[in-house]
């Protein structure tokens, strides 16, 4: 006696397929398919239907022999999503079903919108078909249809070469030493960090340099979700970090936190590269780091 | 619609339907649900015998003629067949009835649909020059009359929660739990929203004038009947509602009085929407306390359970008018409805 279930595969096939007649109506619109055309047929209360049947599914009469060219684009009335497509489908990766009604139509076509991802489809939107290159006379001859043209992508990019001022290259060479450098305004007494030539409150000249620790308060920061090439993983924090002994903060990183902890008034400190690994480059300061001290009111 | 005979069900089985293949052959699934009706009425043989399945579903031609071992055909008995769910059979059996010379009919359905891929299967029953080479299957042809609708998730999560809750106190459908939050399958519809892989049968007798009323104490005589059907192309028609629903319904005279309980063959959450409003149902109506095809849907008998489970409120007394709804096709394309009395 068997414990285990017999079980055993099982394909129901008719090798090669049927063969199938069209008729006449059938046949004519999978001939024009093959040719690249779409056409419907009239029927005789003046509705045309894509695709074309041989009654009138309103009447049940015959259809009339007058046909007429549609499209080549049409207005997407249903749509559905498919996430996985099946091996049966017409596309290989996630697209639509719809309901397609061609310019001139009176009913709708049913195929697949080839759209991308779902949030570029709505009911209205103008499609057209994408043609198989080798036709044979079937609804397949259209591969699926796209949506027409009402975007494009611009690419936009320019190289440079950047030369630090006397001021940066001051203060990057700071960073490559381990030191935040900034200058004080004689004038106003306040302390700008990157160090500048001058003071933008008051005009004045600044003279007077001084070197601020490595730590500060956030006061204000964003969380970023689309990945950029000077972060180490997504999502990042960019904070305004306002150095002890500063009047301004500056712009950097803030990591070896979760995003959500992330708060005003979080106190952080900068968490250098190694020495010998540091560059006159913002890059040498990894990020800035909690330092776990209490929060500061700002 | 003019009635010539009082025709009514006396007796309805269902097998304790199940979400997997337990082994049983098609005949060894009937076998169980014609005991049991035949217990019912006390009849061994019937004036008149049919039956509804779909032979693809087993993947094996002539399956139902397979089907009749558990019938016991010898000597030869009047018998009929529709590939079609055996909601029709019965309709087929009320009309023979109608003729006059039969009295009692048996009538069941069955179907596993455990066996092969159902959204495959389904792309069989489409249009072999349009729809059926896009590889368009069961589970998207419904997603695009959802969203044809355009329901309310809520609406549609609300209906999923009622249904299984109903079925988890049916001891015949599955224990699905209540809720389920999956990703989308085809969007708009989810997991949740799809009736589930069943295998099961189900069995009823109709009996004719004085017989009715000998077989059953309280007979659920069919007051009304009638199925329509629409275009077979999808683009062809109004996917929001379902015109074909409303004209059977109307034929049958849904709307002549009380209904207590509907059971609606929605085997998508967002169908039983659309038949709500195409069968007009008032606001009390309790649609399917069994939970429905979201709870069990063995193909093929599906249709039928729901005339069973609103003839066996009559039959049980708990209600005195109730309305069942059969469907086949792609996208609700063909409809029956029944109207059930006391």
């Amino acid at each position: 006696m068997t414990s285990e279930p017999l079980v055993a595969d099982h394909v129901l096939e008719f090798p090669g397929g049927y063969t199938r007649s069209t008729g006449p109506v059938i046949g004519r619109f999978l001939t024009e398919l093959r040719d690249g055309r779409v056409v419907g047929v009239k029927t005789a209360g003046g509705r045309v239907l894509v695709p074309p049947l041989e009654y009138d599914p309103a009447t049940g009469e015959p259809v009339t022999g007058e046909w007429v060219e549609v499209g080549p684009a049409g207005t997407v009335t249903a749509w559905a999503w498919v996430h996985e497509p099946r091996k049966e489908h017409p596309l290989d990766r996630p697209f639509a079903w719809a309901l397609i009604r061609m310019d001139g139509a009176d009913t709708a076509l049913v195929h697949a919108v080839d759209a991308g991802n779902p949030k570029a489809m709505r009911p209205g939107l103008r499609v057209r078909p994408r043609w198989k290159t080798d036709r044979e006379g079937g609804i397949t001859d259209i591969a699926c249809f796209v949506p027409e043209v009402t975007m494009i992508v611009s690419p936009t990019r320019a190289e440079y070469r950047i030369r630090a001022s006397a001021s940066l290259t001051r203060f990057l060479e700071g960073i490559r030493d381990g030191v935040f450098r900034g200058g004080r305004c004689a004038a106003c007494d306040k302390v700008y960090v990157p160090i500048r030539v001058s003071c933008p409150e008051c005009g004045n000249v600044i003279g007077e340099e001084v070197e601020l620790p490595g730590t500060g308060t956030v006061t204000t920061f964003a969380i970023n979700n689309l990945p950029d090439p000077r972060a180490p993983e997504v999502p990042f924090i960019s904070a305004y970090i306002l150095l002890d002994g500063a009047d301004i903060p500056m712009i950097a990183l803030v990591g070896g936190v979760p995003a959500h902890e992330v708060r005003q008034g979080m106190r952080v400190r900068a968490e250098w590269a190694p020495a010998e690994e540091r560059t006159p480059s913002m890059s040498s300061v990894k990020w800035f780091t909690p330092t776990g001290e209490p929060d500061v009111e700002l | 619609m003019r009635q010539v005979r009082d025709v009514a069900v006396v007796a309805f089985a269902q097998t304790r339907h199940t979400g997997h293949d337990t082994g049983a052959s098609e005949p060894e699934l009937i076998l169980p649900v014609l005991e049991e009706v035949r217990a019912q009425t006390g009849l061994r043989r019937f004036d008149f015998t049919c039956s509804g399945s779909c032979d693809y579903l087993a993947g094996a031609p002539f399956s139902f003629v397979s089907a009749l071992d558990a019938l016991g055909a010898w000597p030869p008995i009047s018998e009929s067949h529709v590939e079609m769910d055996a909601a029709w059979a019965l309709y087929e059996a009320w009309v023979r009835l109608q003729h006059g010379d039969a009295d009692t009919a048996l009538v069941y359905g069955f179907g596993k649909s455990s066996m092969g891929d159902l959204r495959a299967i389904m792309t069989l029953q489409l249009d072999p020059y349009y729809l059926a080479p896009l590889g368009l299957d069961q589970l998207s042809y419904a997603a695009l009359q959802a969203s044809a609708l355009g329901a309310s998730r809520d609406e549609l999560d609300r209906i999923v929660r009622r249904s299984r809750t109903a079925g988890r106190e049916n001891p015949y459908a599955l224990d699905l739990p209540a809720d389920e939050d999956g990703g989308f399958l085809v969007e708009p519809l989810k997991a949740h929203d799809v009736a589930p892989v069943t295998d099961g049968a189900a069995a009823v007798v109709l009996a004719a004038g004085d017989r009715a009323g000998e077989l059953a104490t309280r007979p659920a005589f069919i007051r009304g009947i009638a199925h329509r059907i629409e275009p077979h192309y999808l683009g062809m028609r109004d996917l929001a509602r379902s015109a074909s629903a409303a004209d059977a319904a109307r034929a049958a005279g849904v709307g002549k009085g009380p209904v207590e309980v509907a059971e609606l063959h929605a085997q998508f959450s967002h169908e039983e929407i659309i038949l709500r409003e195409a069968l007009e149902l008032p606001a009390d109506t309790v649609v399917n306390p069994s939970g429905g095809p979201l709870a069990a849907n063995p193909v093929m008998a599906t249709g039928l359970i729901r005339i069973g489970e609103a003839a066996r409120r009559i039959l049980d007394g708990s209600a005195s008018r109730t309305v069942a709804h059969a469907a086949g096709g792609p996208c609700l394309q063909h409809n029956l409805v029944a109207v059930l009395e006391a």
